[in-house]
């Protein structure tokens, strides 16, 4: 009993910290411990979610992002599986040019907007490019890696049944490989999520990182720090559901 | 026989390598003299090379780069410091692994530079917001890599360390340190990149010092050729971090299976 009452499940022990951490901050605030200006109390940032509905079309804000986001993943995951596959065909492309891709994966290639900016200008296509170069690395690397890993064991026994090169590549290289390419996508995904938000709020374009950009030049506290927590649940939720996605096909496998 | 074949492999290799350079300088160069893009925007590699050795030799430039170097090794050092605290606790508590990871993980996975408004309400737009992103990017690979490292200790080690009556800061010193040296060197391999681009973005959005002010100068006068300079020295630094890490974190490390020897 004792026990439980000191080590609750997880979550409800998450749920009174997260209750504790939220509650301190507003006594605090409303003590005027530090300035409203800098910290308003969680009383006047959660309303200011709805109004950021109401007030700052959060709607389209949200499905503009995510538009950027899926193009960007679309781009970013077209070109990294056939750099992969390219890869694991040829060998010595794949030994030359491997380590140079898992260098590009650790390297800071956000940083490398003012270019797209130069070339594309200040709209969609700069954010939707930068999204797509951050989606390539893993997916080439992941896809390389699920190729590089079919057991030849299964391909020798679809060449024993006469498969053609694209059945080969349907019926086995591609339900062998994909819980692997499926991890770079995912990756790839969250990557451009980051991507895509970082660079309109520095750009000051497109959805929710233009509104938390705009929230902040016309100093709505409340409203900014409601619109950073939208961001900050919304990348949440969107992590939970793809690794939610990946083991379900995992396990399907 | 074998050793023709791997040498013969290894020229193949280099060729690609070289095949690989030549054509992104090819492609960059007809792409600049194609007409496609706006003049001057696809600058060519030979004047992106002359703005670079002025830069070399600008104090002004080395000002800037000085900045933004004190920047990320704060915030660099800071977040790691507290990125390992925070991965010991997740990792050697098991239940406050399972209460606080999922949150830790959760929280990595978004945008950090969204932060970067109240960072500079907090303070200011001088160097003390650009440290703190640096560190509040840094801090989360830290601790996930270093929590599952703990997790990832054979539990062997840890039974002997309890029958022999270690203390805390002993099993510290003798068990998990050791046994770190891999996710540590990933931790920090990861943290340096994240907080080089924390330092970075901030200059780019708010900053009136630091390479990501300079490149944006450059940018905003249309100086393409040292814009493209800086961000291949940022590229260079952060190339250069990655590897030192790599290497130092490696060579001081104490050899674990040397110390405790798991009785296989």
């Amino acid at each position: 009993m004792l026990a439980i009452f000191f080590r609750p499940p997880p979550i409800i022990a998450r749920m009174v910290f997260f209750t504790l951490l939220f509650g301190a901050w507003e006594i605090a605030s409303r003590a005027g411990l530090f300035s409203r200006f800098i910290a308003p109390p969680p009383s006047e940032i959660i309303p200011a979610i709805g109004l950021l509905y109401s007030d700052n079309e959060l709607l389209i804000r949200l499905l503009r992002t995510f538009g950027e986001v899926f193009a960007a993943a679309g781009l970013g995951a077209l070109g990294g599986m056939m750099i992969g596959w390219w890869l694991h065909r040829n060998k010595d492309a794949g030994e030359a040019f491997t380590d140079w891709f898992a260098a590009l994966a650790a390297a800071p290639l956000v940083l490398l907007f003012p270019l797209f900016l130069v070339l594309f200008g200040r709209n969609a296509s700069t954010i939707i490019a930068m999204g797509a170069v951050s989606v390539l690395p893993p997916v080439i690397l992941k896809t390389k890696e699920g190729l590089d890993h079919v057991p030849q064991v299964i391909i020798n026994v679809g060449k024993t049944f006469g498969l053609t090169r694209w059945q080969e590549i349907r019926m086995i290289m591609l339900p062998a490989c994909l819980p692997t390419v499926f991890t770079g996508l995912r990756l790839g995904l969250i990557f451009a999520l980051i991507n895509v938000v970082g660079v309109e709020y520095l750009i000051g374009f497109g959805g929710m990182g233009l509104m938390i950009a705009e929230l902040g030049d016309r100093f709505e506290i409340a409203g900014m720090y409601a619109a950073i927590l939208f961001v900050v649940l919304c990348s949440a939720f969107f992590f939970w559901f793809t690794a939610r996605l990946e083991s379900w096909l995992l396990q399907a496998r | 026989m074998a050793l023709a074949s791997s040498m013969s492999r290894a020229s193949h290799v280099m060729t690609y390598r070289l095949i690989g350079v030549t054509t992104i300088l090819a492609v960059w160069e007809a792409a600049g003299a194609s007409g496609l893009f706006f003049r001057g925007v696809l600058p060519s590699s030979i004047l992106i090379a002359k703005s670079f050795w002025r830069l070399m030799g600008d104090p002004v430039f080395w000002g800037h780069f000085g900045v933004t170097f004190f920047e990320i090794a704060t915030g660099f050092g800071i977040g790691s410091v507290l990125g390992v605290a925070a991965g010991l606790m997740l990792g050697m508590n098991r239940y406050t692994g399972k209460v606080f990871e999922p949150v830790v993980e959760y929280l990595a996975a978004t945008p950090k530079v969204v932060f970067l408004p109240i960072l500079l309400i907090l303070f200011g737009i001088g160097v003390g917001s650009k440290i703190s992103l640096a560190a509040l990017s840094c801090f989360f690979p830290m601790s996930l890599s270093l929590a599952a490292g703990v997790r990832a200790i054979n539990p062997m080690f840890l039974r002997v360390g309890q029958t022999l009556n270690l203390t805390l800061l002993q099993r510290i010193a003798m068990i998990y340190l050791p046994a770190l040296i891999p996710p540590l060197s990933t931790g920090l391999r990861l943290g340096f990149g994240i907080a080089t681009v924390g330092a970075l973005l901030s200059e780019i959005k708010l900053s009136n010092k630091g390479l990501g002010h300079a490149a944006m100068q450059a940018y905003a006068r249309f100086d393409i050729p040292t814009m493209l300079a800086i961000l291949i020295i940022i590229f260079a630094l952060a190339g250069m971090g990655n590897y030192l890490i790599g290497s130092l974190v490696k060579l001081p490390g104490p050899d674990s299976s040397r110390r405790i020897k798991s009785p296989s």
